[in-house]
């Protein structure tokens, strides 16, 4: 490998390490830096040592896919420098600064390949702050990685293809599944298989699942609106609303989400170009057809440059290292051409799949102007949909950062994680704007909240050397 | 002692064959499994990490995998930890609410 060549990979799942794995075998070395103390992402999250379950028990019909990618990041330990249980909180001029075990280091990179992966997109109802009201995701790491369910009653309520998984998952390990409730309706899924044909294997394993939860007696409803928890200090059941009128089940946990939202901090702090994405909604970095940023050095690839799922995490993360490997000379373009072709051909047909979950699960159109006033938004600072209305109509404010400043939302330890879908939506609503048009929240360094003292430290700690 | 089947916001599906482990919850004696993180020590028998005072605010953490910061609870000892991320070790002392005048 080159001395001056450092490229370094961010996020140990399907996309990291299938990014470590190409460069690994054209005799590259890279650093691979994961928040997790074992690799597998979020989907592939592997529980501690001390559990025992099966492949087969932990990841069902994907077990396969699970398999190939924790195994492959098995080979590849004595090749990479891997630093698990890490966190990258800021990223400046060839260098990430890091937090591991309470220390802070740093660690110099020629080049980055971001695999930041993506976390549930929140659109709140009332009483979603409940002790007991969880996320999709968060619902489906207690079982992966804890063997728990959130409750011993469960309602998982939303949209997506995640909503159905999760509920068969727990369904299957032995938890009590109270209902399913998709703001979707059946239309919106018929309307979506022309689409969802181009992935026919995952098309069918969605309908596995929706077919077996009926089978197995669990109740299904489509086209619902989520009006809130009941209970006090504790979820007691969820109520909401569907064409027949309002009802309530019965449960002590709600699992929610609506689809995923991607993790683009990073790619922020370095500067990557955004562009608002129609499709999800969301503002995020740009690449071409082979990862590369719009910052030179820097590629993307996987959920946290927009939603793709998990098996076109490892087509893009194999593409990113491809591009890195043509842009440094380690491999000749042409060599390299026929893969690539591959990669971006197979990339192409599920942004057509994509296409169509986003219309088997669209977006609820109406969520902003149903939330109360008294809706709270933001669940760190407590500020609520009132709050935000009442400060746009006083100051005249359309942008979100401008907001974040006026009101707090998005300033408190989440940074914006898990209330800036909503809190967008709501001044999008409430200004009488298009959702671009009130622009996105800045990501800021530390990334997520590290120790008080360590951001005093006036000199950082040595840079370590490249390996 | 209470032990790990204590009903709570959590339920146990699956290998609870793991050595236990002991810490305390606002100066109870509590029992984990080895390789719990301290959410799920603590959900399994109880109905939320922490109660914010004034206000009386509850919270059982929300997203699980460290990007919420919901789920922060103190130790006896007035340091911050993240539930869902860290795991529980013997001796582990938790706290949900301040201390009471009895206790300090």
């Amino acid at each position: 490998m080159r001395p001056d060549l450092q490229p370094v990979i961010v996020g140990a799942g399907p996309a990291g390490i299938r990014a470590a794995e190409t460069l690994v075998r054209h005799g590259l070395k890279p650093v691979v830096i994961d928040e997790a103390p074992r690799w597998g992402g979020q989907i592939y999250r592997q529980p501690p040592a001390q559990f025992q379950r099966t492949r087969q028990t932990l990841y069902g019909l994907d077990a396969k896919a699970a398999a190939a990618v924790l195994d492959t990041m098995t080979t590849l330990l004595p090749h990479i420098r891997y630093r698990n249980d890490t966190l990258v909180w800021n990223a400046e001029g060839g260098q990430l600064d890091l937090l591991h075990q309470g220390q802070t280091s740093t660690q110099p990179y020629s080049h980055l390949i971001l695999c930041t992966g993506a976390t549930d997109r929140v659109l709140p109802f009332p009483g979603w702050t409940t002790p007991g009201v969880f996320t999709l995701g968060g619902a489906q790491v207690a079982l992966k990685y804890q063997g728990c369910a959130i409750g011993s009653r469960v309602v998982f309520v939303g949209t997506g293809p995640l909503l159905y998984l999760i509920a068969y998952q727990y369904a299957k390990a032995g938890a009590k599944v109270g209902a399913v409730l998709d703001t979707a309706t059946l239309r919106d899924q018929i309307a979506a298989l022309p689409d969802l044909l181009a992935a026919p294997g995952l098309l069918a394993r969605g309908m596995y699942y929706v077919t077996w939860l009926r089978a197995h007696g669990v109740p299904l409803h489509g086209g619902i609106q989520a009006l809130g928890t009941v209970g006090d200090g504790r979820v007691d059941a969820m109520r909401w609303r569907d064409s027949l009128g309002e009802h309530e089940v019965a449960c002590d946990a709600i699992g929610f989400g609506h689809a995923l939202r991607s993790e683009t901090q990073l790619a922020d702090i370095l500067g990557c170009r955004f562009e608002f994405n129609v499709q999800q909604r969301a503002w995020l970095p740009v690449h071409d057809d082979a990862g590369r940023a719009s910052v030179p050095g820097v590629y993307l690839a996987g959920d946290g440059a927009g939603i793709m799922g998990a098996q076109a995490a490892e087509w893009a993360g194999e593409r990113a290292a491809l591009a890195l490997l043509a842009d440094t000379g380690q491999a000749s373009a042409p060599a390299l051409r026929t893969r690539a072709n591959k990669l971006e051909r197979a990339l192409g047909r599920t942004q057509r799949f994509r296409g169509g979950l986003e219309r088997a699960f669209p977006f609820p159109p109406t969520w902003a102007k149903q939330a109360s006033d008294s809706l709270v938004v933001c669940r760190c600072e407590g500020v609520t949909a009132g709050d935000l209305r009442a400060s746009v109509a006083a100051t005249g404010t359309t942008d979100i950062n401008r907001l974040k400043a006026l009101t707090r939302v998005g300033m408190g330890r989440c940074q914006g994680r898990m209330c800036g879908v909503a809190a967008c939506e709501i001044l999008a609503q409430c200004s009488g704007q298009p959702l671009q048009a009130v622009g996105r929240l800045r990501g800021q360094a530390p990334v997520k909240p590290i120790p008080f003292a360590m951001t005093c430290a006036t000199s950082p700690s040595k840079p370590e050397a490249s390996t | 002692m209470k032990n790990a089947a204590t009903q709570g916001q959590f339920r146990r599906l699956s290998e609870t064959g793991r050595d236990r482990v002991s810490f305390t919850l606002d100066g109870q004696l509590r029992e984990a499994l080895v390789g719990d993180t301290v959410m799920t020590a603590v959900l399994s028998q109880a109905w939320q990490l922490r109660v914010s005072e004034p206000g009386g605010d509850k919270r059982a953490g929300f997203c699980l995998m460290g990007a919420c910061q919901d789920c922060w609870m103190l130790t006896e000892s007035g340091e911050r930890l993240r539930a869902c991320t860290t795991f529980i070790v013997p001796g582990m002392r938790l706290r949900s609410k301040p201390k009471t005048p009895d206790e300090a």
